[in-house]
């Protein structure tokens, strides 16, 4: 299904927002004693969350993993809060516990945000399955590295939600790195969603930085899991434009490969499509960068003016 | 003797050790080519190829399951997990096998493997990289668990670890890696697993302790020696399990007073069984109850809470204080 134009503006806001957020991050995180380190980025691949997203609704899932700044701003969380736990302040999402690797927004279904890679794929299939058991219109979305693929995780859950017809989406973000590894050195399949076969579940490959595209395969898995018919495996062909995080330099990927992906930007790629299509003028555009520009300063702003939390905040919510 | 930093340390047992037995292979994410995140091996792979230092997939329980299949049939691979926090998966390998095939072969083998893994705070990273839960592998039977505190005994307990028969897990405190540098002999050296050191004399209290905490530990101790004349002894566990409890009995009924300090949680944490050895072993000349300086029953907090989170010398002043003056 092609987006409407409804659907095109939600996802370059998105998009325009999480890079937006993104750089002010990176630029923030060389200030000493500013944001702990451990940036992990997702520039370049802002498509794939954007796209996904904006084919779910309210009640649906997310469980991201390590690269989530987009997943949770395009699931609706509020920047002013991510970025708040990105720095640790007792305003944030999680009250500065969590950090930015491991954010938790239950108010946008976004529940188990892991850094361990592939430990959030098994996690995703049981809330799928609670979904599935409580009878609500809703599926879960499992976002997760070509690394990720690697783990017996991976295999574990698939199988399962395969198995029981899981309302879920794994959606793989093949970025071609996992760490410093390109995708081949730890892999020999080129396609992870070949896997999908030894699942019998349907694998799409879906250009990564084509929001559409993206958007589309995930409406239709979307209805397929709302029908009962199981789970399926996307996976979008995107490229990780910066280095694994804030101190890598990228040392193992070649020039011209960063380059001529650069060229491939999923979002000048929308902003430009939208403009060709006349379903934004410049102005509008204007005005929409100017207002995310806004909201990242807002959210900084917020982030920068609460405080840490105390010490005794420390010992709260281990237990009940 | 040059002056080396606990990365190169690390690296130099590594490379001896593989330079003198075929049978050593080093396997792990980024390991090779990258040679790894805070680069322990680097350089590994141009002296030794790509067959014997080996990047290998993300796959912790595999890398774990992989080196246990390699050490039965006559290698001995030290592999490394990224940080210690990303070693759970790999747990089930280590807890369920190689921690049990000495046993179950009735001692006909073993598993000759170490695995390697950064572990602690200092370095303002998030939960899985910054924990300290080595009581989990202590808790293992068949395991044994060894975490060095200086480039030197790092080199030399890397080397034993390597040669020894059964599976050890080396904790590397990676708020210690680049902290200071030490005279390390090129020639080879070993230290013995399983014994502790005393690598402070004193006579006044008995200060345990190992890893990272060793350096907030002597602190302690200098300050408490210059400013109180109070001389602390202190003791570097070394190998966590199987514990060497007799130095530290020893020294403990020679002073009486006994202050423990880890960063691991507290509850249930290789203090516990210090103390609990303490009082099986020394009750009798015990003069003050024993103090733990711990990390807190909580998941390791955030970079700017850290520094309360983590022992430093302030507290173990504190908690020698509290058992002095009982
Ligand atoms: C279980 C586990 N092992 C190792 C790590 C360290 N680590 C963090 S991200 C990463 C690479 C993950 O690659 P991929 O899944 O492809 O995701 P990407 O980072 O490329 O988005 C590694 C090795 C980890 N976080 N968890």
């Amino acid at each position: 299904m092609q987006p409407s134009k409804e659907k095109l503006l939600e996802m370059l806001r998105t998009m325009l927002l999480t890079r937006c957020f993104e750089d002010k991050l990176m630029e923030l995180c060389q200030i000493p004693g500013k944001v702990p380190g451990m940036m992990i980025l997702c520039t370049g691949q802002e498509a794939v969350a954007s796209g996904v997203c904006a084919a779910l609704e309210q009640d649906d899932v997310i469980i991201p993993n390590h690269r989530s700044h987009g997943h949770l701003l395009a699931k609706g969380a509020d920047p002013g809060e991510v970025m708040a736990e990105c720095f640790g302040k007792i305003t944030g999402c999680n009250k500065g516990k969590s950090g930015t690797l491991h954010i938790a927004v239950p108010e946008v279904n976004a529940l188990c945000t892991t850094t361990v890679v592939g430990g959030g794929i098994p996690i995703a299939a049981g809330t799928a399955f609670a979904q599935k058991y409580t009878s609500r219109k809703s599926i879960t979305v499992c976002f997760f590295g070509d690394g990720a693929a690697d783990e017996g995780s991976f295999h574990e859950a698939l199988n399962l939600a395969s198995l029981w017809d899981l309302p879920v989406i794994f959606v793989c973000e093949n970025n071609l790195y996992a760490g410093a590894q390109r995708h081949e050195e730890h892999t020999r399949i080129r396609d992870i969603a070949d896997r999908a076969a030894a699942y019998a579940m349907p694998g799409e490959v879906v250009d990564g930085n084509d929001a559409g595209a993206v958007y589309a395969a995930t409406v239709r898995a979307r209805e397929r899991a709302l029908a009962g018919l199981g789970p399926t495996l996307i996976e979008c062909k995107t490229y990780r434009c910066r280095g694994h995080g804030e101190s890598d330099h990228q040392v193992y990927q070649p020039r011209e490969e960063i380059e001529a992906w650069k060229e491939k930007c999923p979002l000048p790629r929308l902003r430009g499509e939208m403009l060709a299509q006349g379903l934004m003028t410049h102005e509008e555009l204007d005005r929409l960068e100017e207002e995310i520009r806004k909201t990242v300063e807002e959210a900084v702003r917020f982030a920068e003016e609460s405080p840490y939390p105390d010490v005794a905040e420390a010992f709260t919510d281990v237990y009940v | 003797m040059p002056k080396i930093n606990m990365v190169q340390a690390i690296n130099l047992a590594l490379s001896q050790e593989m330079e003198k037995d075929d049978s050593v292979v080093v396997l792990g994410e980024d390991v090779g080519v990258d040679g790894g995140v805070f680069r322990v091996t680097d350089g590994l792979i141009d002296r030794f190829g790509p067959e014997r230092v080996i990047d290998t997939p993300l796959a912790e329980s595999g890398i774990a399951g992989f080196s246990i299949g390699m050490a039965l049939y006559g290698l001995k691979p030290v592999c490394e997990m990224q940080f210690s926090g990303f070693s759970y998966f790999a747990m089930h390998q280590m807890e369920s096998h190689a921690a049990r095939l000495r046993w179950r072969s009735g001692g006909r083998f073993s598993v000759p493997m170490v695995l390697r893994a950064p572990y602690g705070g200092g370095v303002r990273a998030l939960e899985h990289h910054s924990e300290s839960r080595e009581a989990y592998w202590a808790h293992t039977p068949g395991l044994k668990t060894v975490i060095p505190s200086s480039p030197r005994n790092a080199r030399a307990l890397l080397v034993s670890a390597i040669r020894d028969p059964d599976p050890v897990i080396f904790y590397e405190p990676k708020a210690l890696y680049r902290a200071f540098r030490e005279d390390v002999p090129d020639e080879e050296e070993t230290l013995p697993i399983g014994k502790s050191q005393i690598v402070r004399e004193g006579k006044d209290v008995t200060l345990i302790s190992y890893g990272a905490s060793m350096r907030p530990v002597l602190e302690a101790a200098s300050e408490l020696s210059a400013r109180h004349g109070i001389e602390a002894e202190v003791i570097d566990l070394l190998t966590v399990s199987p514990m060497d409890d007799e130095l530290f009995t020893g020294s403990a009924r020679k002073t009486g007073r006994v202050v423990v300090v880890h960063e691991a949680p507290r509850s249930f944490g290789p203090g516990a069984e210090i103390v609990a050895r303490l009082v099986e072993k020394s009750f009798l000349f015990l003069e003050a109850p024993v103090r733990r300086v711990t990390g807190f029953d909580i998941v390791i907090p955030l970079y700017q809470r850290e520094t309360e989170y983590l022992p430093g010398p302030e507290r173990i002043l504190k908690a020698v204080r509290e058992t002095l003056d009982f």
